[in-house]
């Protein structure tokens, strides 16, 4: 009798053990919204917020008048991670369908441990690779004088944002039920077809789920693009401008703000902005994910 | 059983031993001015060469990290290529530092360009108008036709803020100027760049050899138009103060300094410090600056 409510304690113990380890993830969460949030909204005291939205100068530090708006950094932002999504989802999907596809078996072994490296390289030495590899390639390629521009910010997030998509895109292809594709062969269908018309569609939620996964990735890199992208803070006109993005604007001004300044609240907000930003996009992925299971089940 | 104990013991002992003796080696910490933290660095290694016991860590991170450092108490000593706001000493005062500060050195603020461009001498008010965005083509200032291509320091630099104070008449930088993490990538951005111009600390002109870096060319300043230029590494033309964008780099300790901060500062100072200095293509600060020095030293 006596063991037997030991034996339940112990069992109610360990059970309150892992609710609290699940539950600290939506705390940590919780929390750093809330810190976000009140460290930014004192910045709208002195700041309005459509002044701070939608207008494009952003210069706290000016002898002439102080401006806070992070228009271009959006824009930058949203340059920079979209340049990125063009080239590396197509490669991404690429590299999926031949691995789950076309490569041998031995092949794959191999390939998709590197895939997973290639994830585990700091962005420091990827920064480093635009100064010196990328970016005077570009310079050279468009005639620009300098390659310190969106254009080689989104390479270098291309090449960091595709170990995710290539292996979320990996595993949505496999899940695609092997008789999708035996049907479909029986039917005549070159492997091309199959693949193409066939798996590809049926896969395609978990692939557009990899692709905003990879966007999660790339919006919020800050030292890569600190690095590359030249950070000047004027409204890019195209990919071969020089850019400041949000994250680099945040990293350069922050260890030298006064604490308790609008500039010092003025660069949480945009630490808010960035987080609603990251944050929709992350849901819209795990809304099609989810989907997507359910379709399987 | 009792073994275990025994040893359990013992190493509580030792690691309290070891937290205890920690703070009896303690690291002067250093921070603050990209400009000079090479300089200070090699400083810093010289004098714990010759001084048993010393142990000092410097930092770059910019003049106004340095600067928030002290302030908040992250540093015993800031760096800084400009002087303090007036702001920033006020902030020091409520939060009760007193900052003192020593000239441990002179920088010719150097303005460069790629060696295809045929300019040679520019005035203040030229490279102040190419940094307020109002010369876009080279055009403008000589016989080069290329896009001016800003490269500048971030605003966390001591080098942004007196360029912008001093050169620039307090107005905003040009949103086009490409803002760099410091004074060497500025040199790489000018080296590949044709139509670059940028400005540097003259600590960072030279290679290894002493010689100034190849596919770079420094220009002649002058005050006035039609003027004579001078150039930064001429250090008559700096002391007289004909070459325009010379300026003093700072070091700021909170109120008297310890004693090990203080020998630290008296060396530089001194005859020893001061050719190193030199040597490191910066140069000696003046009488005034030194009694002012040993002033605050008391």
């Amino acid at each position: 009798m006596r063991k037997n409510k030991r034996r339940n304690f112990r069992e109610a113990a360990i059970r309150a053990f892992f609710f609290t380890c699940g539950i600290l993830a939506v705390l940590v969460l919780l929390g750093i919204f809330a810190t976000l949030l009140s460290t930014a909204i004192p910045a709208f005291r002195e700041i309005r917020p459509s002044e701070f939205l939608l207008k494009t100068n952003w210069d706290p530090t000016s002898p002439e008048k102080a401006e806070y708006g992070i228009l271009s950094m959006v824009v930058s932002t949203l340059m920079v991670t979209g340049g990125a999504l063009l080239l590396a989802v197509p490669i991404g999907i690429g590299v999926a369908a031949y691995l789950s596809d076309v490569a041998h078996w031995r092949v794959r072994e191999i390939l998709k441990p590197v895939v997973e490296i290639l994830a585990g390289i700091p962005s420091v030495v990827v920064g480093f690779l635009g100064i010196v590899l990328f970016g005077p390639a570009i310079a050279k390629v468009f005639h620009t004088g300098h390659g310190l521009n969106a254009a080689n910010g989104s390479v270098l997030l291309a090449i960091m944002a595709l170990p995710t998509i290539i292996s979320i895109s990996e595993d949505a292809l496999s899940a695609v039920p092997a008789a999708y594709g035996e049907a479909s062969l029986a039917l005549g269908a070159s492997r091309w077809q199959t693949l193409v018309r066939v798996k590809l569609p049926a896969g395609l939620s978990g692939i557009i789920a990899a692709g905003m996964l990879g966007m999660g990735r790339a919006i919020g890199e800050t030292m890569t693009v600190l690095m590359a992208t030249g950070n000047a803070r004027s409204f890019p006109h195209g990919f071969l401008d020089s850019v400041r993005t949000m994250t680099s604007g945040i990293a350069i001004e922050l260890g030298e703000v006064p604490y308790y300044t609008t500039h010092y609240y003025a660069l949480f907000a945009i630490g808010l902005v960035l987080f609603v930003m990251t944050f929709l996009v992350n849901m819209a992925a795990d809304v099609v994910l989810r989907k997507y299971q359910e379709k399987e089940r | 059983m009792n073994k275990t104990i025994v040893i359990t013991v013992l190493s509580l002992a030792l690691l309290g031993s070891l937290l205890l003796a920690a703070p009896a080696r303690k690291m002067i910490q250093i921070k603050g001015s990209d400009t000079m933290v090479n300089l200070v660095q090699i400083l810093a290694e010289e004098y714990m060469g010759k001084t048993p016991g010393a142990a000092i860590a410097v930092l770059g991170g910019g003049s106004g990290t340095g600067i928030t450092g002290l302030i908040n108490q992250t540093c015993d000593v800031a760096n800084s290529s400009r002087e303090w706001k007036p702001k920033e000493i006020d902030q020091a005062w409520e939060k009760g530092i007193k900052p003192r500060f020593f000239v441990v050195a002179v920088d010719g603020l150097s303005v460069i360009v790629n060696d295809k461009n045929p300019v040679e001498q520019l005035t203040m008010a030229q490279v102040g108008a190419l940094y307020r965005g109002e010369i876009k083509n080279w055009k403008a200032v000589g016989e080069y036709q290329k896009p001016v291509s800003l490269y500048g320091r971030q605003s966390n630099s001591g080098t942004y803020v007196f360029m912008q104070e001093f050169v620039l008449g307090n107005k905003n930088y040009s949103a086009d100027m490409k803002e760099m993490n410091g004074n060497a990538q500025i040199i790489e951005g000018v080296l590949q760049d044709e139509g670059a111009v940028g400005y540097v600390g003259v600590g960072y002109l030279f290679d290894q050899s002493g010689q100034v870096r190849k596919g770079l060319k420094i220009l002649k300043v002058s005050k006035e138009p039609g003027g004579a230029g001078y150039m930064p590494t001429d250090k008559a033309a700096v002391d007289s103060g004909d070459y325009p964008i010379a300026r003093p780099l700072y070091m700021a300790t909170n109120g008297k300094p310890k004693a090990d901060v203080g020998g630290l500062l008296g060396w530089i100072s001194g005859p020893e410090g001061q050719a190193i200095v030199e040597r490191e293509g910066f140069f000696a600060i003046g009488p005034n600056h030194k009694a002012q020095n040993e002033k605050n030293l008391r």
